[in-house]
């Protein structure tokens, strides 16, 4: 079933350069478990002739120079972070191959979160989980698989479930999750061990190789020199004290079925980038000539507020783009957050000849109040000579401020007589319009379309901005 | 050139598909969200990755492992966020990855609140993460510059293979202006030194690692080398009415906004302010506040912070002329008569 691997495996280089010291051995421990399983893969890679195209993420633990090794293109990893690496790499890179090599406590503890989600995003990544049930690189403390009263130098009387809790199952974790194509705990305890290791780990590679998704291989590995025992020991180790906690097994195996899936190769024109991000080639030039204002209504520094809901911010929105549209500097900015949520909204909007300094209206020169809060809250801080436009639908006051001008209209009222009170907010609009001229009608109908985004809805909200106009003319009786 | 009334962060995802970015990975933040929702919108339709990370910490990684192919990758977040983005980005300047980090700075410290505030100041302009290292940090102060400042964050991250932020604060991510976008879709080649996963790019290793002491020096003298030719080239300031100016007021992002009406009612009463607003926070200006200190009276230092660019600016003064600070925090924003108020006890 194998070819038989006498040489060293093509996938690893000759000697190993990045190392310093002896380039001829590998920096394991005699009797590592590690050392087995490098070799696994890299046969494997050999085998299925993908040693071009694969990607080794390497992790934190005694396996951190595992690039020292495999002949590929390699990626070291922050610890715990391999598969957050991997699939960054795999997203941009889908035609590789990407492994991501990992320890107990760099998979199973610092990076629980990582692997987790990886596995549940169907990553189609090969995971290979070596559980030593230790922190070999550290110095033999205590990791999230250690056994229940196994001593290490953090756990020196024996784990305790009391203190430390259970060893984690990371198979039968993962194999909860929906999207992992192929599970499996294998062992390297023995010959018979080895060789459905082996298996495990070609089958994770080929899954990818066929684009079939997330592939986990955990693999009981000795470490004889955490768990201070001689490497024939290790052995003995693994299948008296791990065995039996750590089942060995296929906890999910869907390659078969498993939709085979590559992300679409697609190239975009400029053009075609451009018209998809909304950003039109052609620009709506300024009108040549801008409508004459009055002195009073030039530069508005304009305060817009009422309830969330009342359509508050987009008003200010639309104020700003027609304002753009005449050729103006504008600038809006929203109360953001919770407020806008139920509460209270309120926007600021500058549309000036000039460039803009503080987006900020604190001396508002227009003020907007569709209810009586904002009315009292916001009338106080205007600009004397500003102008005061307020809902008398909802407010039953009169403004205190005699220095102002204001424009009362029962802007819900006339919404809601139209079939809908939400064009409050547009009524308001045209009866600004009509009585600043600020921008003209023919600009607010033109740009109507850049704030109103229910295409159904244009009509009935032209007609709303044509009522307020209509409103401050006198020509509307209601 | 198109033109679009649009909000800060939504100019920094569309900036970011002009300039080539490839994938971004994020995680939802306020006031930050914008950008992950416009990047979710819109990189999917033009062929690139968008992934929600599980959290801050793997979207950072998932930056590492993409900049790592050599190809231009992004995630946005907020103080909180940024925290736990620290870790990877200590691994990216140490790797020498480019990258580009959105950070919207909201209330702290802890979970603060979703205001305005310039508190990550130090995190984001004195490394905030472990090791020897500096990234460039870029102030947009308008929708324009969220545009602008983004495509230049990705040109310099590729050109010194180094993280780059640009970092503003919620009113100028939340803020609507126009914007004028370039036309031109940059198609930047695939550094050769990133792992494309082909036979030519096999023997190439990304990495942070340095066991040998003398390596580790050696590998932190080139970043430093870097570093300080980035001081020497990349220093970017704006300036409003300093010609004449006696005294010199400093700020940025909307606070340098803010300055910018308040410098103007300054003048109307006769009082000669000038604006200085580091466009880089790092590399910081410190040359030019020198060169305008001899000019200037006192120095006005306005953030919204307990005072963290002050002490920068404060090392560049040297105790030459005396440095003022005023801060907000919390998310309250001074008006710029509030400001003149400040100015006028200078
Ligand atoms: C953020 C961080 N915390 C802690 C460490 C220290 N550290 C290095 S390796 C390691 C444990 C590795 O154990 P494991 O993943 O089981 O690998 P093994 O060495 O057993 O193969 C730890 C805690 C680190 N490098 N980074
Ligand atoms: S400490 Fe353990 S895991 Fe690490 S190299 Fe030695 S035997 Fe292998
Ligand atoms: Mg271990």
């Amino acid at each position: 079933m194998y070819e038989k691997h006498l040489e060293k495996p093509a996938s690893f280089y000759p000697e190993y350069p990045r190392k310093s010291g002896n380039q001829a051995v590998t920096h394991y421990c005699p009797g590592c478990g590690h050392g087995i399983a490098h070799k696994y893969i890299a046969e494997a890679l050999d085998d299925l002739k993908l040693t071009e195209r694969t990607i080794l993420i390497s992790p934190v633990g005694c396996s951190v120079f595992a690039y020292y090794y495999f002949d590929v293109g390699n990626i070291q990893a922050a610890h715990g972070r391999a598969p957050a690496v991997a699939t960054g790499i795999k997203r941009i890179n889908p035609h590789s191959i990407v492994i991501s090599y990992q320890g107990d406590g760099d998979l199973a503890a610092i990076g629980g979160d990582e692997i987790i989600h990886a596995a549940n995003r169907g990553e189609r990544l090969s995971v290979f989980f070596i559980n030593n049930a230790i922190y070999g690189m550290t110095g033999g403390q205590m990791a999230p698989t250690t056994l229940v009263g196994q001593q290490t130098t953090t756990s020196p009387r024996g784990r305790n479930i009391h203190n430390e809790g259970y060893p984690i199952r990371m198979c039968e974790l993962i194999s909860a999750l929906e999207a992992p194509v192929y599970v499996e705990r294998v062992s390297l305890h023995s010959p018979g061990g080895r060789a459905k290791a082996r298996k495990a780990i070609r089958k994770a590679l080929e899954n990818q190789v066929q684009g079939k998704g997330f592939s986990f291989v955990e693999i009981l590995a000795q470490c004889p020199t955490g768990w201070k025992v001689s490497a024939p020991d290790s052995l003995k180790w693994i299948e008296e004290k791990m065995l039996p906690y750590y089942p060995v097994q296929v906890f999910r195996d869907k390659s078969a079925e498993a939709e085979s899936w590559a992300p679409p190769d697609v190239t975009y024109s400029d053009a075609d980038v451009l018209q998809l991000i909304e950003l039109p080639l052609e620009d709506d030039a300024a009108p040549a000539a801008r409508p004459k204002v009055a002195e009073q209504y030039r530069n508005p520094r304009i305060k817009i507020a009422g309830f969330g809901g009342q359509g508050v911010l987009l008003l200010g929105v639309a104020m700003a783009q027609l304002g753009m549209m005449e050729g103006y500097n504008v600038s809006w900015l929203p109360s953001y957050g919770p407020e806008m949520r139920g509460g209270t909204a309120h926007c600021h909007v500058n549309i000036s000849d000039t460039p803009i300094g503080s987006p900020l209206v604190s001396a508002s020169t227009v003020c907007v109040a569709f209810n009586k809060p904002s009315l009292e809250k916001f009338e106080k801080e205007m600009a004397s000579d500003g102008l005061l436009i307020y809902n008398t639908s909802m407010i039953d006051i009169e403004p205190t401020r005699k220095d102002v001008e204001w424009l009362p209209i029962p802007a819900s009222e006339i919404a809601s007589q139209m079939g809908n009170i939400r064009f409050a907010n547009m009524v308001v609009l045209g009866a600004y319009i009509q009585k600043t001229g600020l921008v003209s009608m023919e600009t607010a109908i033109k740009g109507l379309p850049t704030f109103i985004k229910a295409k159904k809805l244009i009509g009935e909200n032209i007609k709303a901005l044509e009522t307020g106009a209509a409103f401050v003319r006198g020509e509307l009786k209601i | 050139m198109p033109r679009e009334l649009i909000k800060g962060n939504e100019a920094v995802v569309k900036g970011a598909i002009l300039a080539g970015c490839q994938a971004y990975f994020g995680y939802p933040i306020t006031p930050a969200s914008e950008i992950a929702e416009a990047a979710a919108k819109y990189f999917p339709l033009v062929g690139r990755t968008f992934i929600q990370a599980e959290s801050e910490i793997a979207s950072i990684q998932m930056v590492y492992g993409a900049a790592g192919g050599g190809v231009r990758v992004m995630t946005a977040s907020s103080g909180p966020g940024i925290s736990l983005k620290q870790e990877g980005i200590s691994y990216c300047a140490g790797a020498e990855l480019p990258c580009v980090i959105a950070d919207i700075m909201r209330g702290g410290p802890g979970l603060g609140n979703i205001a305005p505030e310039q508190s990550d100041y130090h995190q984001v302009v004195k490394g905030g993460g472990h090791g020897n290292y500096r990234c460039i940090v870029l102030a947009p102060n308008s929708a324009q510059e969220m545009c602008d400042l983004t495509i230049k964050a990705f040109d310099l991250a590729d050109q010194y293979r180094t993280p780059v932020y640009v970092v503003t604060d919620g009113y100028i991510g939340q803020m609507m202006e126009q914007v004028n976008f370039p036309t031109a879709v940059q198609h930047p080649k695939r550094h050769d030194w990133g792992v494309h996963g082909d036979d030519a790019t096999r023997k190439n290793l990304i990495n942070s690692i340095y066991l040998d002491p003398e390596e580790l020096e050696e590998h932190n003298r080139k970043l430093q080398k870097k570093y300080v030719e980035i001081e020497k080239k990349e220093v970017l300031v704006d300036e409003y009415r300093t010609q004449d100016a006696e005294l010199l007021v400093v700020g940025y992002g909307i606070i340098s906004r803010i300055l910018r009406t308040t410098v103007d009612l300054a003048r109307e009463q006769g009082v000669k302010v000038g604006l200085l607003r580091p466009v880089t926070l790092w590399p910081f200006p410190a040359m030019r506040i020198q060169e305008l200190c001899e000019r200037v009276r006192a120095i006005q230092v306005v953030e919204l912070s307990n005072g963290q660019m002050v002490e920068d600016v404060r090392l560049a003064v040297e105790g030459r002329k005396p440095v003022k600070f005023y801060g907000r925090m919390g998310g309250s924003v001074p008006s710029a008569q509030e400001l003149l108020g400040v100015i006028r006890k200078l």
